[in-house]
């Protein structure tokens, strides 16, 4: 594959992420997917939930936990493709799909959060 | 019979010539469990991408409204997104595990002169994800 210049960034959002999704996403995936919405632990009430998201270190938090992880996603899943299926004719489209994927998440996360 | 020239030299056999060069299956790897635990490991951004979608519809449905927060906890619960979730879960706690085993590699830490062990950088890991884990859920649950 060409060295771009712009490799180093992709590397560093991905560790970024990396670090996100090992740390943080576990438990938030649990409480909010599964233990919340099965009944398992007793969610928290749509005000009080409410009022902890319009905090804006809370949104400030909710941006990074939502956006760098997608650039783990992208970056891994990109290489997944390539080195495990070899489809490397479609190697443009995949860079497309997944950067292009990771940055349209960004985007809503950041219209979300700012607009809440 | 024809004395080659310099035109004519050139002679093309039909077979093809042999690369130097092993043709690798798609499926190169299914025949090795630690190729496959890569592999896995890679997959394993699937399911923190699906974490980061889940989260953002709640952010949605937090503005949205109660209405829209109830809707989407009644729609979590239905089995295919339980399947999906659990699958999830699977993998960000493969995730979690193996980028922990990862970073004692990754991270090379001096203290005093000398290199702190791989082990106990992963176990400091583990602390700081019970840790973080801890302070999230008692805010999200007091």
């Amino acid at each position: 594959m060409a060295k771009r210049p712009i490799e180093p960034l992709f590397w560093t959002l991905f560790s970024g992420g990396g670090v996100i999704g090992a740390f943080f996403v576990p438990l938030l995936l649990f409480l909010f997917a599964l233990a919340f919405p099965l009944g398992w632990i007793a969610p928290p009430s749509y005000e009080s939930l409410h009022h902890l998201v319009s905090l804006p270190l809370s949104r400030l938090f909710l941006f990074v936990i939502c956006s760098l992880p997608l650039f783990h996603w992208a970056h891994r899943f990109r290489y997944t493709l390539y080195d495990g299926l070899q489809i490397k004719h479609l190697n443009e489209f995949i860079n497309v799909f997944c950067y292009g994927g990771a940055i349209l998440g960004t985007l809503v996360s950041a219209f979300l959060l700012w607009n809440f | 019979m024809n004395v080659p020239t310099a035109r004519s030299a050139a002679r093309y056999t039909p077979y093809h010539p042999r690369w130097y060069r092993r043709h690798v299956s798609t499926y190169w790897w299914m025949h090795q469990w630690s190729y496959f635990r890569f592999v896995l490991r890679e997959l394993t951004s699937l399911g923190v991408a699906y974490a980061c979608v889940i989260l953002l519809c709640f952010i949605r449905a937090l503005s949205l409204g109660p209405a829209a927060y109830e809707a989407l906890q009644k729609r979590l619960a239905s089995p295919v997104f339980v399947v999906l979730t659990v699958l999830s879960l699977l993998l960000v706690l493969f995730h979690t595990v193996t980028w922990f085993s990862l970073s004692a590699d990754a991270m090379v830490v001096r203290m005093g002169g000398k290199r702190v062990p791989g082990a106990l950088i992963t176990a400091s890991n583990y602390v700081a994800w019970l840790v973080v884990s801890g302070v999230l859920a008692w805010l999200l649950l007091r």
